[in-house]
C-alpha cells in the first residue's frame, strides 16, 4: 500500500511540504518510487502560465535527441529550470544525467489552433517522446503541459528531494500531489510511479485495482491515443477521470458514479435514477472494484479524494480556508497543516467525494446519493 | 429359447453390450419390479432350465441326473432392447439384487445401431467426459497487498446485462435528446437455457418455472429461463411470470402462433427474445422432437398434428444472408414488442462465430449473442452430430470477446456462453472461468435436469434416451405414467437449491480475487492453466 499526500494553497508552497508529510508516513512506502506533481506554479513559472513545460529524465544523448526533435517541430526553449545533483546519489537512487524541467514557446504555426487540437498535439508529442525513449532507453517523459511539473524517481522520498535539492525558491506551486510508492506486483518502473497525468487531469491511488485488465482493455479500445501506458494498474483512474469529464462531459460529482456505482436499490431512490442506471450500464467496464482511495486534480486546480465502494483504504482531508490537504494518514496532515481545526478533519467514506475547489475556501462533500448537476 | 441360437451378423452376446445386468439369484424376490420399470424392456422374466445331479451319500442308489427350473432375469441382446445402464432396476429392487455394470471392453453394439439404415439418435451430451474449463484455475488471489473479501459477509452485486448497451457517449446523447435507448435487462448471470415444453415433461417444466419464480420473488435473484423451441403454455404467456422468461423462436416456429395471439393479452413483456440459429449439441441441425413425445397437449401448444416427428429445419427458411434477413428478423421481433424487449441470436459454437459477431456489431437492434459449445445437451439428436460436430466453448467465447475488445464493443454486445457448463459437476468454477474469459452470462440446461430432477444421463453413454419419451425419471417424457414420478414442487425446491449454492460458490471464487462490485467479465489475469498451448490459445496465464 502506498502513501499519498496532496495540498492546495493560496500561497505557493515548496514541494518539501509534501516530502515532509510523506516522511512522517514512511511506514507506508518502501523507497521503490516517489512521484511529485506541481501545478498552479509560483516562482519563475508564474509569468508563463500558457507555456507547455516538459518534465522528464534524460541521458546526455537523450537530451540531444530531444532538442533535435523539438527544434524540428518548431518549439523554442523559453525557460530551463536547472537541477544540479551531486555526483553520488544516495543509496537506492539511480544515477541520472539530467532531470529536465523546461518551458517551451509554441511553434508559430500552432497559433490559432483550437484548444482541443492543441491539447491532442501536446499528448501526441509526449507519447512520441516516450516511445523514442523506450526504444533507446535515453529519455523518460512524465508530462508536457502548461503550468505542470512532474518529477518521478526511485528512492526514499525525502532523500530524493534532498538529492534533487528541491528546497529552493524557484520551485513552488499552489497545488502539490506526491506519492511514496510501496511496490506491489508490478516491476519497479518510473512510469509506474503515481501521480499519473493526462491532458490536465492527474490522479494518484492507494491500493490495487482488481479490475485492472478489463478496465485497461476498455480504455485502450476507446480510440484515444492518450489511453496507453498502464505500467501501473492505477493509471486507469486518471484516464477514467479524463474520459468522464472530457469525453462524457460530466462533472467531478459523476466520477464516483462511473468507477464505483451505487447498488440498484440505492439508484432506484436517487433523484437522477434514470441517468445513473444508464451510466452504470454503459460504463460498466469502467467499474474499478477497489479497494482504492483516489486523490486527483482537475484542470481548474480542483483537488478531490474519492473512496471506492469497499472503503478499505485510509484517506483524510483537513485544513483551513486558503490551505487544505488530502493525506493517507492524519499524521501527514498534522505535519503539513498543524494549525487547523482538527475537529473538522473529514475521512471520506464509501459514498463520498471530497472536493476542494479552486478558491480553496472549504471542503465540499458530495455524497453519491445526492442529486447530480446536469450534464454539461 | 432354442438351444441352437441362430447366428446373424447382428447377433450379440451380453458380453458384447455396453451394459451388462448383474443379477443375484440369492437376493432376488422375484417381485418383478425391475422388469416393470425398465424403460427399454432390456430385461425380462427368464425361465431357466438347469440340470441337477442327485448323488446320495453311501451309494444306496446310483447317481441320477434330473432337470430343474428356476426363475430369474434374462437380459435381451437384440439391439432394439439394449440396456441403457439407467439402473432404475437397481433403484426399485427391494433387495439390491440387480444392477447394470459397465462393460470392461469396447462394446460391439456400436456397430449395429443402424438397423433399417437409421443411424442412432439419442439425448444427452457428447460422450466425452471433462472439459478444458475444468482445468482452469483462479490464480489471482488477493493477498496482503489488497485484501481478499469475505464471501459470506461482504456485499456483492452479481448481475449481468442482457441487451444492447450503448457506448457511453451515445447513451448520454440519447438521454439528452430523449432518443431510443435499447432495452437492457439486469439479470443473474446464470440462466436456464432453452429446453422446450415437449422436450421436457409438463411436471419438469412447471417445476423449473416455479423454482425460477421463487428465486425472483422470494430470494431477490433475477434468474431467467429460456423456453426453448416449443412455445409457452398460454397461461404463462398471460401471467406476470412472463417477465422471467426468454421466449425462443427457432426455425420450426413451433408455438409462435400461440405467442403472437397472446401478445395483446400479455400483462408483462418477456425478458427477451432468443432467436435460435443453432445448438451446441447438434450444430447445423434443427430441433428434433420425435413422434413418441408429440401428444395432444404438445401438439396443441405447438400447433401441429398429434404423433408426428417434429424436425425443425437446420436454418430459418426466410434466411438468405446474415446482413439482411437476420437483421430483419431481429428487428421484426423487436418491433413486435414495441422495441421494449431485447432480441438476441443464439448460435452453435463454430469457427464462423466471429463473422456472425462482426455482423451483429453493426446491427443496432442485436441485444447479445448466445454461443452454445460442443458439449451442449439435447433431448434428441443424431449421435454423429452430438459426438463429432461443434466447437469448444472456451476458445470460441474467448475469440468472440477479444474480437469485441478489438472493436471496442466489449460492453455493448453481451456474450452468453453455453454448452457443457458444469458437465463434471463444477458449475460455479466453469461459469466463473467463462465469465473471466469474456462471457457476460452463462446458460445451463442438462445440469438443471441432473441437479434439479435427478437425470441419470452421463457422458459414459448412460441412459441418454430423452428422445424416445421413456425417461425413467419422468423428466423428458410426455407419458403421465412416467412424469407423475416427478413432483414439480420438489423440482422447484431443487432449482432454488442449485442457484443458491451456485451463488455461494461463485462468491467463493470472486471474493478471493477481490471482486464484489461488478461481475469480473474478461478478468483474464485471474485465470491460469497448466497446459502451455491452451494458455497461449486462450491468452491466459500458464502456471505449473
Amino acid at each position: 500500500m502506498c502513501r499519498l499526500f496532496s495540498i492546495t494553497s493560496e500561497e505557493p508552497l515548496s514541494p518539501m511540504v509534501a516530502f515532509e508529510a510523506l516522511d512522517v508516513m514512511r511506514e507506508g512506502h518502501d523507497g521503490s518510487g516517489v512521484g511529485l506533481f506541481l501545478r498552479d506554479l509560483g516562482g519563475p513559472f508564474e509569468d508563463m502560465k500558457d507555456a507547455p513545460i516538459l518534465s522528464g529524465i534524460f541521458t546526455e544523448n537523450g537530451l540531444k535527441r530531444l532538442d533535435a526533435f523539438m527544434m524540428n517541430l518548431g518549439f523554442m526553449t523559453k525557460y530551463k529550470l536547472p537541477i544540479k545533483v551531486s555526483k553520488t546519489p544516495p543509496a537506492g537512487v539511480p544515477k541520472r544525467d539530467i532531470y529536465l524541467i523546461r518551458a517551451y514557446e509554441y511553434p508559430e504555426e500552432w497559433d490559432g489552433l483550437d484548444q482541443l487540437e492543441l491539447h491532442n498535439r501536446l499528448v501526441n508529442i509526449r507519447l512520441q517522446l516516450r516511445e523514442m525513449g523506450r526504444a533507446e532507453g535515453d529519455m523518460m517523459v512524465f508530462s508536457f503541459w502548461p503550468d505542470v511539473i512532474m518529477i518521478k524517481e526511485i528512492g526514499e522520498p525525502l532523500k530524493v528531494a534532498q538529492h534533487l535539492k528541491l528546497d529552493r525558491k524557484d520551485i513552488q506551486a499552489r497545488v502539490i500531489m506526491a506519492q511514496g510508492r510501496q511496490n506491489t506486483n508490478y516491476a519497479i518502473n518510473l512510469y509506474a510511479c503515481h501521480p499519473f497525468f493526462l491532458q490536465g487531469f492527474s490522479t494518484m491511488t492507494n491500493g490495487e485495482n482488481t479490475a485492472f485488465i478489463p478496465v485497461r482493455d476498455y480504455l485502450q479500445s476507446r480510440g484515444f491515443p492518450g489511453y496507453t501506458g498502464y505500467q501501473s494498474d492505477s493509471e486507469v483512474f486518471t484516464h477514467i477521470l479524463h474520459y468522464t469529464l472530457e469525453r462524457l462531459g460530466l462533472g467531478i460529482e459523476a466520477y464516483k458514479h462511473i468507477i464505483t456505482p451505487l447498488q440498484d436499490a440505492d439508484i432506484a431512490m436517487h433523484p437522477d435514477a434514470k441517468l445513473l442506471q444508464q451510466l452504470k450500464q454503459s460504463c460498466r467496464r469502467l467499474i474499478i472494484d477497489g479497494p482504492n482511495c483516489v486523490i486527483g486534480c482537475l484542470p481548474d486546480h480542483t483537488l478531490f479524494m474519492v473512496q471506492d465502494r469497499k472503503k478499505l483504504r485510509p484517506g483524510v482531508v483537513g485544513g483551513r480556508p486558503g490551505r487544505y490537504a488530502f493525506s493517507s494518514e492524519i499524521c501527514g496532515l498534522d505535519a503539513a497543516i498543524p494549525d487547523r481545526d482538527k475537529t473538522l478533519d473529514f475521512q471520506p467514506m464509501h459514498l463520498d467525494t471530497a472536493i476542494v475547489g479552486p478558491n480553496r475556501q472549504e471542503v465540499a462533500v458530495c455524497r453519491q446519493t445526492s442529486p447530480l448537476p446536469l450534464p454539461r | 429359447m432354442p438351444s441352437n441360437i441362430p447366428i446373424t451378423p447382428s447377433t450379440l452376446s451380453v458380453k458384447d453390450l455396453p451394459w451388462q445386468i448383474d443379477w443375484n439369484k440369492d437376493k432376488c424376490t422375484l417381485c418383478g419390479q425391475c422388469t416393470a420399470v425398465c424403460p427399454v424392456q432390456a430385461i425380462e422374466l427368464g425361465v431357466f432350465r438347469k440340470r441337477a445331479l442327485d448323488m446320495s451319500p453311501g451309494f444306496t442308489k446310483p447317481p441320477e441326473s434330473t432337470m430343474q427350473i428356476y426363475y430369474g432375469i434374462r437380459q435381451k441382446t437384440d439391439p432394439a432392447y439394449i440396456c441403457v445402464g439407467c439402473a432404475m432396476c437397481n433403484l426399485v429392487c427391494p433387495n439390491g439384487a440387480i444392477t447394470p455394470c459397465s462393460s470392461d471392453e469396447a462394446d460391439k453394439l456400436v456397430f449395429h445401431r443402424d438397423r433399417g439404415g437409421l443411424p442412432r439418435s439419442r439425448g444427452g451430451r457428447r460422450n466425452v467426459a471433462g472439459t478444458v474449463l475444468d482445468q482452469i484455475k483462479f490464480i489471482r488471489i488477493s493477498m496482503l497487498t489488497d485484501p481478499a473479501l469475505d464471501a459470506g459477509r461482504h456485499e456483492f452485486e452479481i448481475r449481468t446485462l442482457l441487451g444492447r448497451v450503448l457506448p457511453p457517449e451515445e447513451n448520454l446523447k440519447f438521454i439528452r435528446q430523449n432518443g431510443w435507448i435499447p432495452p437492457v435487462r439486469e439479470i443473474y448471470p446464470l440462466m436456464i437455457g432453452g429446453m422446450s415444453f415437449g422436450a421436457l415433461s409438463p411436471n419438469m417444466w412447471e417445476g423449473i418455472q416455479m423454482g425460477v419464480a421463487y428465486l425472483n420473488e422470494e430470494m431477490g435473484m433475477p434468474v431467467r429461463i429460456s423456453t426453448g423451441e416449443g412455445g409457452c403454455p398460454p397461461r404463462l404467456l398471460r401471467s406476470r411470470f412472463l417477465k422471467y422468461v426468454i421466449l425462443q423462436i427457432a426455425s420450426g416456429y413451433f408455438g409462435w402462433d400461440e405467442i403472437i395471439h397472446a401478445l395483446p393479452e400479455m400483462k408483462e413483456d418477456p425478458c427477451a427474445i432468443e432467436i435460435k440459429y443453432g445448438q451446441g449439441a447438434k450444430p447445423g441441425d434443427g430441433g428434433l422432437l420425435m413422434w413418441y413425445k408429440v401428444n395432444r397437449l404438445i401438439a396443441a401448444i405447438r400447433g401441429v398434428p398429434i404423433g408426428v416427428s417434429l424436425p425443425s429445419p437446420p436454418t430459418h427458411q426466410t434466411q438468405y444472408s446474415i446482413e439482411e434477413s437476420v437483421a430483419k428478423m431481429i428487428q421484426s421481433m423487436a418491433m413486435a414488442w414495441g422495441f421494449r424487449v431485447p432480441v438476441y441470436p443464439k448460435i452453435s459454437g463454430t469457427s464462423t462465430a466471429l463473422a456472425v459477431l462482426n455482423n451483429l456489431t453493426r446491427n443496432p437492434f442485436a441485444g447479445g449473442l448466445g454461443i452454445d459449445g460442443e458439449d451442449g445437451g439435447t433431448g434428441a439428436a443424431y449421435n454423429i452430430s452430438m459426438n463429432h460436430m461443434g466447437y469448444p466453448i472456451a476458445s470460441n467465447i474467448r475469440d468472440a470477446y477479444l474480437g469485441l475488445v478489438t472493436a471496442g464493443m466489449q460492453n455493448e454486445i453481451p456474450l452468453i456462453a453455453g454448452g457443457g457448463i458444469g458437465k463434471s459437476g463444477n458449475l460455479a468454477a466453469n461459469a466463473a472461468a467463462l465469465i473471466m474469459l469474456g462471457a457476460s452470462g452463462i446458460q445451463i440446461g442438462k445440469y438443471i435436469m441432473q441437479a434439479a430432477a435427478g437425470c441419470l444421463g452421463s457422458e459414459s453413454d448412460r441412459c441418454n434416451i430423452c428422445n424416445i419419451g421413456q425417461c425413467p425419471k419422468g423428466i423428458t417424457s410426455q407419458d403421465p405414467r412416467l412424469y407423475r414420478r416427478l413432483d414439480p414442487e420438489q423440482v422447484a425446491q431443487r432449482v432454488v437449491d442449485v442457484f443458491l449454492s451456485f451463488d455461494t460458490e461463485l462468491k467463493k471464487i470472486i471474493a478471493p480475487l477481490g471482486r464484489s462490485t461488478s461481475l469480473p467479465v474478461g478478468m483474464s489475469d485471474a485465470l491460469g492453466i497448466n497446459d502451455y498451448h491452451i494458455s497461449e490459445r486462450l491468452s491466459i496465464n500458464y502456471v505449473v
